[in-house]
């Protein structure tokens, strides 16, 4: 059980889905998304707290990474509404939900296979002049903020240790090195909230702990995070809150102790089909890397 | 970076020579002198010969010329053979209009749209037009051309779907969008061709129905063969599929253009079933010719539905074309089905492009002619379905000559291909293709 | 056999240098701006030239406006085709933008050449360069600072004409160039390149795709409308059926020859190209090769460098060979 300030504010709120937080930075009301007849997403209500770590988990298909894509725009819900930091975003589209300060990683890791590490990262910065038409055309407009945006993108490499790989292209990365880059690039954005999807899948496992110590270390520089994890160690030793999905809705939500020890959420583990009860055990670093590996392969192919 | 541009241009100069000597080898054919417009010395004329459908000559019908704003130039009337000539003052556009009144009993007009004829007539022409001519039949004129214009539609829509659905397999199983998919069409086409033309021409003189089943094998041959020598070792080196869908227009240009060199620039009819009388259905007129290609196109596409829903490879096909990792997991030989559906996509459009030439001529262009109807077909029905690019591609073939009742002929194609990106905007999945999930 | 190879390597080099040359590093260097950058799969570029060149003949010729203006037209026209074909096709994937692209590229040119529309564009016979006087190209050649005579080194002659159309031509494309190095050297280029590589990590940065895809289909295609211009300046006349779907391959066929997404590669590929086509056809013609037959030969050919190219060196001569291995 982590002691940061958020857990022990959230300590006192009661773990039951749809439990209204204190302070929450997101909120979320009665958003449906049907595939066919399946509803994927169907989720009452969600509060996630502002400047806490809080995990999303549930086996496969629980449609985790559905209510990612609807929450930062690139899905649209049949019908339902949430607010991000005061913004209403229902219709926003993907980008500008970026632009209010929510950013999202993928699944399958978007490493820019032919852009330079160092400009992967400088993508992320918003506002530069020089990403307009007409004043790209004037370095004098844009050269300035360049150098900025740069110095601050090359600080960010030295925190996650990538500075000695700011001039390889993003093809060249391994796995582990493209979601750490994926990270570092969305924190370029200076986002208000980190949603981060499978941030630790195919990671190897000395990558895995300084993952894990820059995810723990977002809140300290006022970042909110949500992310989803397969790994419940991980869940349990980062998460201020846990909040778990089953058939698109909302199961449970609690501390890490109390979800772990809920009844419904051990039922909707063992319901799955069984190849998700080995996601309770760590499960070995080398088969999941290997399926990664794999995933990637097959998305680039 | 010199020595690979060296190599570069070897290979490239290379590739020049086997071109060079390729092309020599074949003796190119002169384009046939085929349309209507006849080049003489002297005045600009319009003129024509009025024969009703038995093929008798017609007189005494009056035809005038006038110019677009109704100043008439000439009027005559037709001879005893049916002819008739109108000297006209310059070249220009004319309205040429045959006076009905003035048909004998029992003749009428086939498409009584196509009177009064607009025509551009050059400097020194002679220009010659039709004014098909035919048994009177009662009932709404609107009425039939439509329906004529509705059959010819189907009979079109038929053979689009036969050439289309080794498209749209082909896109299931690979992911490749073929636009050389076409010159298999033409390939058909043009070897049937040879097989029929008489010996005198360089032929073999063989009925054409022997010839379009030689055609058909061949094509079947020449799809197995693109796939066994180009796609599967590309597949192997993993290419993507955006570097295949340029190579597969480079391959479209190859073919296309050496099937112009072997067959020349022109478009020529297959030496039989070329006249025909037509049989009448009520209110339908159609050759016994164009009946023969719409049963075989529909017998065709029946036994292709079979194979697929009954046969196991046809099983297999759909398994492929539905989920190729679950297939290949379950055991299927997912390398043969491709071959097989290269096999008999290429025998398809072979056989569909002996179809199209029986019908309208043949031209080594043909097939990229039909590529965007094909497209169009596979699209709206769904891509990478079989019974979807039936369906589609029938539509298609409506809409292309039903428009021609409200619209110039010559935009024909431009419904159909407007179709075509109205359903990408609006369904891209085709009207039978099911929303994919997203995320 | 007699073969004069000088005469072979002088109609290559005239050709590769020549106005035709420079029209395709245009077109290119547009696609370049579509593909090669932005990984947008246009294949109706030669649709963005067909509205270019008629934007301009139409004005000048028929209406007759001065030349500068039909230019300017031309391009607007070129303008409001990317808009009018982008808003509804740009979140198409790419396979379907290809086929979308290469289908709007066809209507464009069944209409234009339909008689329906002869009032408004000439119909099939098209717009020639003498229409009451003010044909479009002579207005041109009137501006032409050059005096008249022969210009050029050793055997590869240039007529004054010719010359001042050349001049015009590679100063476009050195023009276009410029721009494009500029363009993508800048964070706007930046952004370009990360939607080819993947839209939905660019939009997850807060990048709004659209409107980049939009403003390079608007680029390309006025590069693409300005080739068209002067591939009918250069011819003096303008028919629908010059526009037929093989330009946009050859295009393609140029860019890949000489790198996508490298500056000067498309106009690299373009000399190449051109230099290897007419190279070709004089060896062929001099070996007494019909000429029927001829036409046919060559555009077989292109053909197969374009299978070769993307089978073997995908990357083209300029391109990054590490780079292209990344992608597949």
């Amino acid at each position: 059980m982590p002691e940061t300030p958020a857990a022990r504010v959230l300590a006192d709120v009661e773990p039951r889905p749809g439990v209204p937080k204190p302070d929450p930075i997101l909120v979320v009301d009665s958003v449906v998304r049907r595939f066919g007849g399946l509803k994927a997403v169907d989720v009452e209500h969600l509060e996630i707290q502002r400047g806490a770590i809080t995990s999303l988990i549930g086996p496969n298909g629980a449609g985790k990474t559905t209510f990612f894509n609807l929450m930062t725009g690139f899905d649209r819900p049949d019908h339902g509404s949430w607010s991000f930091d005061g913004h209403d975003l229902s219709r926003v589209p993907a980008h500008q939900v970026a632009n209010y300060g929510m950013v999202r990683t993928f699944q399958l890791t978007k490493a820019l296979t032919r852009l330079t590490v160092i400009e992967n990262m400088k993508l992320g910065a918003t506002s530069q002049r020089g990403e307009r038409f007409l004043p790209s055309l004037w370095p004098g407009v844009w050269r300035s903020q360049e150098r900025e945006i740069e110095a601050r993108a090359d600080e960010l490499l030295a925190r996650f240790r990538m500075d000695h790989m700011r001039g390889e292209l993003g093809g060249t990365l391994s796995g582990g090195q493209r979601k750490l880059l994926e990270m570092a690039r969305a924190l370029m954005v200076d986002p208000a909230m980190v949603m981060l999807d499978e941030p630790m899948a195919g990671v190897n496992p000395a990558l895995t702990q300084s993952l894990l110590q820059h995810v723990k270390d977002l809140p300290g520089f006022g970042k909110t995070v949500l992310f989803v994890e397969h790994d419940m160690d991980v869940v349990m030793d980062i998460s201020d809150w846990v909040v778990v999905m089953a058939q698109g809705r909302i199961i449970s939500e609690g501390p890490p102790a109390a979800v772990a020890k809920d009844q419904a959420v051990i039922d909707a583990y063992l319901g799955a089909d069984h190849g998700d009860e080995s996601r309770f055990t760590p499960v070995s670093f080398e088969a999941s890397a290997a399926a990664a590996r794999r995933h990637d392969q097959e998305e680039s192919a | 970076m010199s020595a690979r541009m060296r190599a570069v241009v070897l290979a490239l100069l290379a590739v020049a020579a086997v071109a060079t000597t390729a092309g020599a080898a074949i003796a190119s054919t002169p384009p046939d002198a085929g349309g209507d417009l006849v080049l003489a010395q002297g005045g600009e004329t319009v003129r024509g010969v009025l024969r009703d459908g038995e093929g008798e000559p017609v007189p005494d019908v009056a035809i005038s010329v006038a110019t677009p704003d109704g100043e008439v130039v000439g009027e005559t009337a037709t001879d005893a053979d049916g002819a008739w000539e109108v000297g006209l003052p310059a070249p220009g556009d004319y309205v040429v209009t045959l006076d009905a009144e003035t048909l004998p009993e029992g003749v009428d007009l086939r498409d009584a749209d196509r009177n009064p004829l607009e025509v551009t007539v050059r400097s020194a022409q002679n220009r010659t037009l039709i004014f098909a001519l035919g048994e009177g039949a009662g009932g709404s004129r609107f009425l039939n051309s439509f329906l004529a214009q509705a059959v010819s539609g189907l009979r079109f829509g038929l053979i689009i779907a036969i050439t289309a659905i080794g498209l749209s397999l082909i896109f299931g199983t690979t992911g490749l969008v073929n636009f050389a998919h076409g010159e298999l069409v033409a390939l058909g086409a043009i070897i049937a061709f040879f097989f029929n033309a008489p010996a005198s021409v360089g032929g073999f003189g063989l009925t054409l129905i022997l010839a379009g089943l030689i055609a058909t094998v061949l094509s079947a041959a020449a799809g197995g063969a693109i796939e066994l020598g180009l796609w599967r070792p590309l597949r192997k080196r993993r290419t993507g599929l955006i570097q295949m869908l340029v190579i597969s227009i480079g391959l479209a240009l190859l073919l296309r253009n050496a099937l112009q060199v072997w067959f020349g620039g022109g478009s020529r009819p297959y030496y039989d079933y070329t006249i025909q009388q037509s049989l009448v259905f009520g209110p339908i007129r159609i050759t016994p010719r164009d009946l023969i290609v719409m049963a075989l196109a529909t017998i065709v596409l029946v036994g292709v539905a079979t194979m697929l829903q009954r046969t196991r490879i046809g099983k297999a096909m759909r398994a492929v074309s539905d989920n190729r990792d679950l297939a290949e997991s379950s055991g299927i030989d997912v390398q043969r089905v491709i071959l097989i559906i290269w096999v008999i996509g290429g025998g398809l459009a072979g056989f569909g492009g002996v179809l199209a030439g029986v019908v309208e001529n043949v031209s080594y262009l043909m097939g990229f002619r039909l590529l965007l109807l094909m497209f169009a077909g596979v699209i709206l029905g769904g891509l990478g379905t079989a019974y979807g690019a039936m369906f589609g591609s029938i539509v298609v073939g409506l809409i292309t000559e039903l428009s021609t009742l409200w619209f110039s002929t010559e935009l024909k194609y431009v419904w159909a291909l407007g179709v075509l990106i109205l359903i990408l905007l609006v369904r891209p999945q085709g009207l039978l293709g099911r929303a994919e999930r997203i995320g | 056999m007699d073969v004069d190879f000088t005469r072979v390597l002088v109609d290559g080099l005239r050709t590769g240098l020549g106005p035709v040359a420079a029209v395709y590093a245009l077109a290119a260097i547009g696609l370049n701006v579509h593909y090669g950058y932005t990984g947008l799969l246009n294949f109706g570029q030669v649709g963005f030239m067909l509205v270019g060149a008629y934007g301009m003949g139409i004005a000048v010729s028929i209406h007759s406006l001065p030349l500068w203006l039909g230019i300017i037209l031309g391009m607007l026209a070129a303008v409001a085709l990317a808009l009018l074909l982008g808003f509804p096709t740009l979140r198409l994937r790419a396979d379907y933008l290809a086929i979308c692209t290469i289908a709007a590229a066809e209507i464009l040119r069944f209409v234009f050449r339909s008689s329906p529309m002869a009032e408004v564009t000439g119909g099939a016979f098209g717009i020639p360069s003498q229409v009451g006087g003010s044909g479009f190209s002579s207005g041109f050649y009137r501006l032409n600072p050059i005096p008249e005579g022969a210009y050029g080194i050793g055997p590869v002659m240039f007529s004054h004409t010719r010359l001042w159309m050349m001049l015009v031509a590679w100063l476009l494309v050195a023009l276009a160039v410029v721009l494009v190095w500029a363009l993508m050297r800048s964070p706007w280029g930046r952004v370009i390149k990360s939607i080819r590589e993947d839209e939905d990590a660019a939009r997850a940065l807060g990048k709004n795709v659209f409107a980049y895809k939009m403003q390079s289909l608007v680029l390309g295609g006025v590069l693409g409308g300005v080739a068209g211009i002067v591939l009918v300046m250069n011819q003096g006349a303008m028919t629908p059926d010059q526009f037929l779907p093989q330009l946009t391959f050859f295009a393609y066929t140029v860019l890949l020859l000489g790198g996508a997404a490298t500056v000067v590669g498309p106009v690299l590929g373009s000399i190449l190209f051109w230099f290897i086509l007419q190279a070709m056809d004089s060896l062929l013609r001099q070996t007494g090769f019909g000429s029927a037959a001829l036409g046919a030969v060559r555009l077989a050919f292109v053909g197969l460098i374009l299978i070769l190219l993307m089978a073997f060196r995908p990357q083209g001569l300029l391109g990054n060979k590490q780079e292209m291995m990344l992608d597949a």
